[in-house]
């Protein structure tokens, strides 16, 4: 079987990834750096039987996923869930859909609607970019002055995706979310992710601890996979008196933090659903 | 597997032999980031700086 990776840079997770690949004889790993790459609508023939995507970059992978599929190659994760993964409002709206719990979200084009919308939910509120990672200008508002200036300082520097007002109601957290990590119909792990600050990324700092999983636990992760479209995600939960919240499912999941903790081979397992996915052999 | 030099310092990098294009390596001396251009021979630069649609 031919595996296809599609990347750009190489972070420890990929190189974790491809180590479990190539413990694997009967794959035959090719590497695909998108950046070295055009495309040929209509006529690409990709040698390989799946792709796994793990571009570092959300628009590049998504439309890579959109090409390699257009050409019979089944990929981990689909386009349509890198798509709707990748914005919070098309998550938030799936979400919606298959009656998931969540934060209050509201959405607005235009400043004025969108202080309006503030001011009706009450403070704080965070807002977020609809497209964006690792806690990036993420912005909790307190106050009308807060939201003001910034409402401002996003229609005026940011570029056009910045005017998608994607605001959330603040959830008070415990000092730690958890996160889930999807794989087909299992949440085979959970971490704590623990912060002194609000925003909880362990790309912004937060440190990984097991989390026990229990039936709750993983009936909602496995539900907010389904509800995006299956494969291997990282689901991220608030917990609240009321049970969880939905805040985030990723679709280019990062693990290297959690393995240890865990004691899972997420790798591993990401590798069994890879083949478990791939175009049956010619025969 | 060569060595290198980091394309910022001069300092020698160590890498491992397990070396793929495209992986990120950081100096120890200046503590650069780089990218792994190619393998053979071993060619590094200086690694593209984060962008607003990176991440997970």
């Amino acid at each position: 079987m031919r595996i296809g990776f599609l990347h750009s840079l190489i972070r420890p997770d990929e190189k974790m990834l491809l180590a479990e690949l190539k413990k694997r004889s009967d794959l035959d790993l090719e590497m695909i750096d998108v950046r070295k790459m055009h495309f040929h609508l209509g006529a690409d023939r990709f040698n390989v039987d799946v792709a796994v995507e793990r571009c570092i970059n959300h628009s590049r992978a998504v439309h890579a996923l959109r090409l390699f599929e257009s050409a019979g190659i089944p990929c981990v994760n689909s386009y349509h869930v890198g798509n709707i993964c990748g914005d919070k409002l098309l998550t938030s709206a799936a979400l919606l859909d298959a009656g998931l719990p969540q934060p209050e979200v509201r959405v607005a084009f235009t400043e004025e609607t969108a202080l309006e919308a503030i001011e009706e939910m009450g403070y704080p509120v965070v807002l977020k970019p609809a497209v964006g990672s690792w806690g990036r200008l993420l912005s909790k508002i307190n106050d009308r002055d807060a939201a003001e200036s910034i409402l401002e300082h996003k229609s005026i520097l940011g570029s056009y995706h910045h005017s998608i007002f994607y605001i959330q109601k603040y959830v008070e957290k415990p000092g730690r979310d958890i996160r889930g990590f999807v794989v087909g119909d299992e949440c085979i792990a959970s971490i704590y992710r623990t912060s002194k600050h609000w925003i909880t990324n362990t790309a912004r700092g937060a440190t990984a601890e097991s989390c026990p999983m229990t039936d709750e636990l993983h009936s909602i992760c496995v539900r907010a996979a389904d509800a995006v479209g299956g494969g291997v995600v990282a689901v991220d939960l608030l917990e609240t008196d009321d049970g969880f919240l939905v805040n985030e499912v990723n679709y280019t999941m990062e693990f290297k933090n959690s393995v240890s903790v865990t004691g899972v081979n997420i790798p591993g397992r990401i590798v069994d659903h890879v083949v478990s996915v791939a175009r049956p052999a010619v025969v | 597997m060569s060595a290198a030099e980091c394309p910022i310092c001069g300092a020698e990098l160590t890498l491992g032999d397990d070396l793929v294009a495209g992986e990120l390596l950081e100096c120890a001396d200046c503590g650069t980031e780089l990218e792994v251009e190619s393998t053979e021979p071993v060619v590094v630069s200086e690694a593209p700086t984060e962008q607003e649609d990176w991440g997970e």
